[in-house]
């Protein structure tokens, strides 16, 4: 299947490709890696009139630490988030993600501000995003905002960034001393969108869970937190006990919608597996 | 609107520069333009690799990419990878172990092959499958294709090694 026509422009700025969008009215859609967008406009799941090219706007580049912030670019690559000595260690469960997003070659071109702007349900980098509470940087030509991934994940590829309006950057709260965290998924093979995933933020004080985010990926329409799940570890020492309780709930917090090839029970079931390895790996690593 | 947009780019080793309709992918203008047909389209949607190619030094599909993003850029196809002999024990090796059989997916395999190959050390028979997760063979079953990479990344390890040897010898 071939796209329908469209023209095609490249700004080298910010402002450059705000104005053009703009000016093209709400037909226009920027393309970063296209991994997700060209496939779609093949398959005319959408036929924008204008495409706007933001690969080579220098802005939207780079990986930076800011104070206890890691700043990655929205441009940056899959390929880039598997080997950036930075990443690995502030934003560490992005790494971690990093080899079971798609293949090679499509590592070498998606980055990680189209992931996150795209929010697929089934994406690694969106629910790790949530799972580090991260903030979003978004320009628009009013200004610039900074939106907490806990309020930017909406619905089906439906997130906060506004018509028109940019994803620059990534803010990742670097890792302290007290974190411990896993990050797992079941595919069929490796590469392919998980049938479950997850990652686990915790921190400890004194030996004893000050706070923890537990965030799914594949079981709903956006990332999910198992909110009842964390709040049981909360206070707690993390012991066999403790990942027992957090298994029991954590169906509770997921609603995984009617799937053909793999039913609600099953993921449910995957879920609480999951969850108990991840938990099984922290309390070793804090051994 | 969508009228074709003047591109130029380096393609196996040649400046190119001529109109293209923004809707053409890079796969079809190397095909259809350039006449570059080892480059196959399979799906068309990034999922068989057939029609990977090097993009300013990364392994790409080219079915997921306008041929005016690549405007500026350095294009390598599987025939500027056969013409300067970066393959050629690849190809060797492909033939001995009838690791092709229709040889529609093989030019898509020579790339993953080669991008794994650029990196330093003997990939395992795991990092080999995990490289060659996005490249479908209808034919062989892959075994043969993932023996074929092996004995070359051997051969070629062997090789350095000795070459290593003779530099600290003489
Ligand atoms: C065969 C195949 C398998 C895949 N498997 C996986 C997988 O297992 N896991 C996974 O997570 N992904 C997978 N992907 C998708 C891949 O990771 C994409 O790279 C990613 O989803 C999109 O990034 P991109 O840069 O290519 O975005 P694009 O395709 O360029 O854009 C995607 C969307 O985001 C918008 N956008 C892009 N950048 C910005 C920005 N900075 N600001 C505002 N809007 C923006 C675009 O307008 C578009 O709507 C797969 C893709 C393919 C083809
Ligand atoms: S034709 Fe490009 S991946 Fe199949
Ligand atoms: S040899 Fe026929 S598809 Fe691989």
């Amino acid at each position: 299947m071939k796209a329908r026509a469209f023209s095609y422009a490249r700004p080298s700025t910010v402002m450059e490709a705000l104005e053009t969008f703009a000016d093209a009215g709400e037909d226009a859609s920027y393309v970063a890696g296209g991994q997700s967008l060209v496939p779609a406009l093949a398959l005319r799941l959408q036929a924008p009139q204008l495409l706007i090219d933001i690969a080579h706007i220098e802005a939207l580049r780079g990986v930076e630490l800011q104070g206890g912030w890691l700043r990655i670019g929205a441009l940056t690559r899959h390929c880039e988030v598997l080997t950036d000595p930075l990443i690995a260690r502030h934003a560490p469960l992005y790494h971690a993600a990093a080899p079971h997003v798609a293949h090679p070659a499509i590592r070498n071109r998606g980055t990680i501000g189209g992931s996150i702007s795209h929010s697929d349900p089934a994406s690694e980098f969106p629910a790790m995003t949530l799972a580090m509470g991260a903030e979003l940087e978004l320009v628009s030509r009013t200004g610039t905002r900074r939106v907490a991934a806990d309020d930017f994940f909406i619905d089906l590829f439906q997130t906060a960034i506004e018509p028109g309006e940019l994803l620059v950057a990534i803010h990742v709260p670097v890792i302290r001393p007290g974190h411990r965290w896993a990050f797992h998924e079941f595919a069929r093979r490796r590469g392919d969108y998980a049938l479950v995933g997850c990652g686990v933020l915790a921190e400890f004080s004194d030996g004893l869970i000050e706070q923890a985010r537990i965030v799914f990926f594949s079981v709903g329409n956006t990332p999910l937190r198992a909110r009842q799940a964390e709040q049981c570890l909360i206070g707690k020492r993390l012991d066999e006990a403790a990942v027992a309780a957090a298994q029991a709930l954590v169906g509770g917090d997921l609603d995984p919608p009617e799937d053909e090839h793999v039913p609600p029970a099953m993921k449910r079931h995957l879920a609480r597996v999951l969850l108990g390895r991840l938990l099984g790996q922290i309390m070793r690593q804090d051994s | 609107m969508s009228e074709p947009i003047n591109v130029s780019m380096t393609v196996n080793g040649s400046r190119v520069s001529c109109g293209v309709e923004p809707r053409s992918t890079l796969a079809d203008f190397l095909r259809q333009t350039l006449a570059l047909t080892g480059t196959h389209t399979g799906c068309e949607m990034g999922v068989c690799g057939a029609c990977l190619v090097v993009v300013d030094g990364r392994v790409v599909h080219s079915c997921l990419m306008f041929a005016v993003q690549a405007g500026g850029s350095v294009i390598e196809t599987v025939e500027g990878l056969t013409e300067r002999a970066a393959i050629a024990d690849l190809q060797d090796a492909f033939h001995l172990r009838n690791a092709l059989q229709c040889g529609f997916c093989t030019p898509g395999m020579l790339m993953t092959a080669y991008s794994l190959l650029s990196q330093p050390g003997i990939p395992t028979r795991d990092e080999i499958r995990d490289a060659l997760s996005g490249n479908y063979c209808r034919c062989t079953g892959y075994e043969a294709i993932v023996d074929a990479i092996e004995n070359v990344a051997r051969d070629r390890d062997a090789a350095s090694i000795a070459q290593t040897r003779e530099e600290a010898g003489a």
